[in-house]
């Protein structure tokens, strides 16, 4: 085989949820009350917009989740693996991930950032800007050709961007059109005008408009730096994409793995009352009252130390970064799953005064059975407004805990130590600033999207559910 | 009202024992002092005896819980257990793993931090009452609706962004105030504008889509239908009325702070070079001194407790109706 597959422990736990997302989706397609708040969610613009430009972003992330080590030699009948893990969108960005300059250089640049000694033919040496490696090197003249060409590679990759929509439109009008049983040209004059219940055309503005921005990036990243390159040379644009997924891996599986502990202990108080109240009462408010970012700089010091004793068990850089950062989700977990109890335990309360509780008590219906198939049902409205509303804060917080040094491994990715690293350039004259721009506008558009969509969610199940209070939540993060 | 106080202080209790038996567990045995030591000395000099001397210096060589060499009630004060998490109750932090005195670091460093997160606090809460009061006022027209929306996108925007950007423009381009640094007396000011605005313009977004939420919930309820029957202005029922009656929300989110506020801000200090408590602590994760992370997180705690216990005497003040029986 050319490569051998590699499940890394955040990989696993990531095909675990799209498995139950699967599972969930195939569930509230069969039940018509499940749908119905669904169908608000899709009739919201907004909502819709920002729910395409996450799909975007889930894309990227999930093509990042397949990891793999390719193939490099055979000896003996044996095929050897690269001990470097790559995935599969390292594959498909294999440009830019390859094509390093040595240090900083500009966006779009052809030249280096910085003057430095170059030996002419000759055996002079000047002191200028060298060329960059890679960065614009089919230029045979950069001064004269340079604007000609990026504004040529522009216009390409808008037309190209404009193409893929108008596939994209047309396929998706002529199904609808299908569905719908009319002809497709009343289709587009119906989704042109707005009229369609799903608000397909703020959906194909929005396609329109992330088409019209990737469609030019894609073409100049072939020949360019389109954000520049960072100290060690390294794509800075590479660099953004890739932490798409560290982001989307903190914000999804930190939920994920505070889910069964938040929902079972929150449910049980509410239920049972009494002892069982007192004792998760007791757990979870000495867990809120450590300050969160303290806590988590605690137990993440702490995890250091373990994973510095024990090196052997990791076989991979990336294995050990990859642990490192599953532990953080666990360790934001544990913080953060006390706010949904608290929540579940309220709702828990009121259900278990409710009529229809009442009388699956009169027949004897056991504990077990009444808080799986009553309670557990009906609260699970608030789960998933908790883990909507909860992602774009856990994004955020990424960065914040990645600066702090409690954050993820500084081999990962991510737009904490891409920050991090960034930010002692801030002094530099001329700043370098094409890092932070680049990390602070992918992080802008992936939690406004996520807010936004957290939005539309939580109209649509239940509007009276107040976001997390933003004082106690910047004391519990910094 | 005295009996309830005195229930919530020994509940109070009750938490720290928790909290400090959570910390011990973390500290103590998770790792072993001899894993700190490791990971302190280097890989270089570990030697058996380099460890023993870095746990002697710290007095980390005390058995957990039970000292069986010693006699009396030193069996259990001779242990690490009262050593590092009882002593805290008194308020003993004991020496850093650097050997500095901590009690000491923290009352002269929680001035600084006090200094920033106090006007943050005080600018911050006048400014997104009002936006969030006018943003009411305006409710359903333009005003509102591009209000959210900015508020939306603000906090949508990283605080390291609020913080970095603000530095560049203020402080680098227009070269108004010092980027960072700190100064005793009045020459504080100057370093103090730039944290304190960039704190209150980073919280914004949040804060003020927050308040506007309370408000808008309670101007739907029946006694301001009931005010605006009789003949009231729509600022007397604004201002009167709804802020009033808002009050109880507001202050559950805002009271429980109050205390936090000498722990000041992790991020904010160590961009601007304040030397307070935040930096403090962020110095002693980077330099990997337990003893110090083990005393914020004590001392955040007690002080988080006070808050909550503010919270609910706040109740009181604001709300005839709440009693405490």
């Amino acid at each position: 085989m050319p490569f051998t597959p590699e499940f890394l422990w955040t990989d696993r736990l990531i095909y675990l949820l799209l498995a139950v997302v699967a599972v969930l989706v195939w569930h509230i397609r069969r039940h018509e009350h499940l749908r119905a708040p669904w169908r608000k969610v899709a009739r919201s613009a907004s909502g819709m917009s920002a729910a395409t430009v996450l799909a975007c972003f889930v894309v990227i992330g999930l093509l990042d989740s397949v990891h793999y080590r390719p193939a490099i030699a055979v000896k003996d009948g044996k095929t050897i693996y690269a001990v470097e893990v790559l995935s599969v969108f390292d594959k498909l960005a294999t440009k830019l991930r390859v094509q390093k300059a040595t240090t900083y250089s500009a966006p779009l640049a052809t030249h280096r950032y910085s003057k430095e000694l170059i030996g002419l033919p000759e055996g002079r040496q000047v002191r200028d800007y060298p060329r960059l490696k890679y960065g614009g090197a089919h230029l045979s003249d950069p001064a004269k050709e340079w604007g000609l060409d990026i504004a040529r590679r522009c216009l390409y990759g808008l037309a190209g961007g404009a193409l893929i929509w108008l596939i994209v439109a047309t396929l998706l009008c002529a199904l609808l059109a299908r569905r719908g049983a009319v002809d497709t040209g009343r289709m587009w004059r119906a989704v042109w005008r707005g009229e369609t219940e799903i608000p397909w055309r703020a959906i194909f503005l929005t396609l329109a408009m992330i088409l019209a921005v990737s469609g030019p990036l894609v073409a100049l990243a072939a020949q360019y730096h389109v954000f520049g390159t960072d100290k060690v040379g390294q794509d800075v644009f590479y660099q953004a994409l890739k932490s798409i997924r560290t982001g989307l891996v903190i914000g999804t599986l930190t939920t994920l793995v505070m889910l069964p502990f938040a929902l079972a202990l929150g449910v049980m108080a509410g239920y049972f009352k009494g002892w069982v109240d007192d004792a998760i009462q007791y757990l979870y408010t000495t867990l809120s009252s450590i300050p969160g970012v303290l806590l988590i700089a605690a137990a993440v010091l702490m995890m250091q130390v373990w994973i510095e004793t024990h090196p052997l068990w990791f076989d991979t850089v990336l294995a050990r970064a990859d642990m490192r950062l599953l532990a953080l989700c666990v360790i934001l977990g544990i913080t953060s799953w006390t706010g949904l109890a608290r929540l579940l335990r309220g709702e828990a309360l009121k259900l278990r005064e409710m009529e229809y509780i009442q009388a699956a008590h009169a027949f004897a219906v056991p504990h077990s059975r009444i808080l799986a198939r009553h309670i557990l049902p009906n609260v699970m409205h608030i789960v998933l407004i908790a883990m909507v509303m909860d992602f774009s804060g856990l994004v955020l917080a990424e960065a914040v805990l990645s600066y702090v040094g409690v954050g993820v491994d500084p081999t990962t990715i991510s737009f904490g130590t891409m920050i991090n690293s960034a930010r002692l350039e801030m002094a530099r004259e001329p700043m370098v600033w094409w890092s932070l721009a680049a990390a602070f506008s992918f992080m802008l558009l992936l939690v406004l999207s996520a807010n936004l969509f957290a939005d539309a969610v939580r109209d649509a199940f239940d509007p009276r559910i107040r976001s997390a209070q933003p004082a106690r939540l910047a004391a519990r993060i910094a | 009202m005295i009996s309830y106080i005195i229930r919530r202080l020994l509940y109070a209790i009750l938490i720290l024992i928790g909290v400090n038996l959570i910390t011990f567990f973390l500290f103590f045995e998770v790792n072993s002092p001899d894993d700190m030591a490791r990971v302190h000395l280097g890989v270089k000099r570990v030697t058996p005896e380099a460890i023993q001397k870095w746990k002697e210096e710290r007095g980390y060589d005390k058995p957990r819980f039970h000292n069986d060499a010693a006699t009396g009630a030193r069996r259990f004060t001779d242990t690490l257990f009262f050593e590092k998490s009882i002593k805290l109750f008194a308020f003993e932090f004991g020496r850093s793993d650097q050997g500095r005195d901590i009690g000491y670091d923290i009352s002269t460093r929680m001035w600084p931090s006090l200094a920033i997160a106090l006007p943050v606090f005080l600018l911050g809460l006048v400014a997104y009452l009002t936006f969030a009061l006018t943003m009411a006022f305006f409710r359903a027209t333009y005003v509102d609706f591009w209000g959210v929306v900015a508020c939306v996108a603000m906090m949508s925007i990283s605080g390291l962004f609020y913080i970095i950007g603000g530095q560049y423009l203020i402080g680098k381009l227009l070269g108004i105030v010092p980027i960072s640094g700190y100064d005793g007396g009045t020459d504080a000011l100057k370093f103090l504008v730039l944290p304190v605005i960039i704190g209150v313009v980073a919280g914004i977004g949040a804060s003020t889509r927050w308040y506007r939420t309370i408000f808008i919930e309670e101007i739907n309820k029946d006694y301001v239908r009931t005010a605006r029957a009789k003949g009231l202005s729509e600022p007397r029922v604004l201002f009167r009325h709804v802020l009033q009656n808002a009050m109880i929300p507001i202050l559950t989110g805002v009271v429980v702070v109050i205390p936090l506020l000498f722990m000041g801000s992790l991020v904010t200090e160590a961009f601007f070079g304040i030397p307070g408590l935040g930096s403090y602590t962020i110095d002693a994760i980077n330099s990997q001194d337990f003893a110090v992370v083990r005393a914020m997180v004590f001392l955040g705690s007690v002080l988080y407790i006070i808050g909550l216990i503010l919270t609910d005497i706040s109740y009181t003040l604001v709300d005839p109706r709440v009693r405490f029986e």
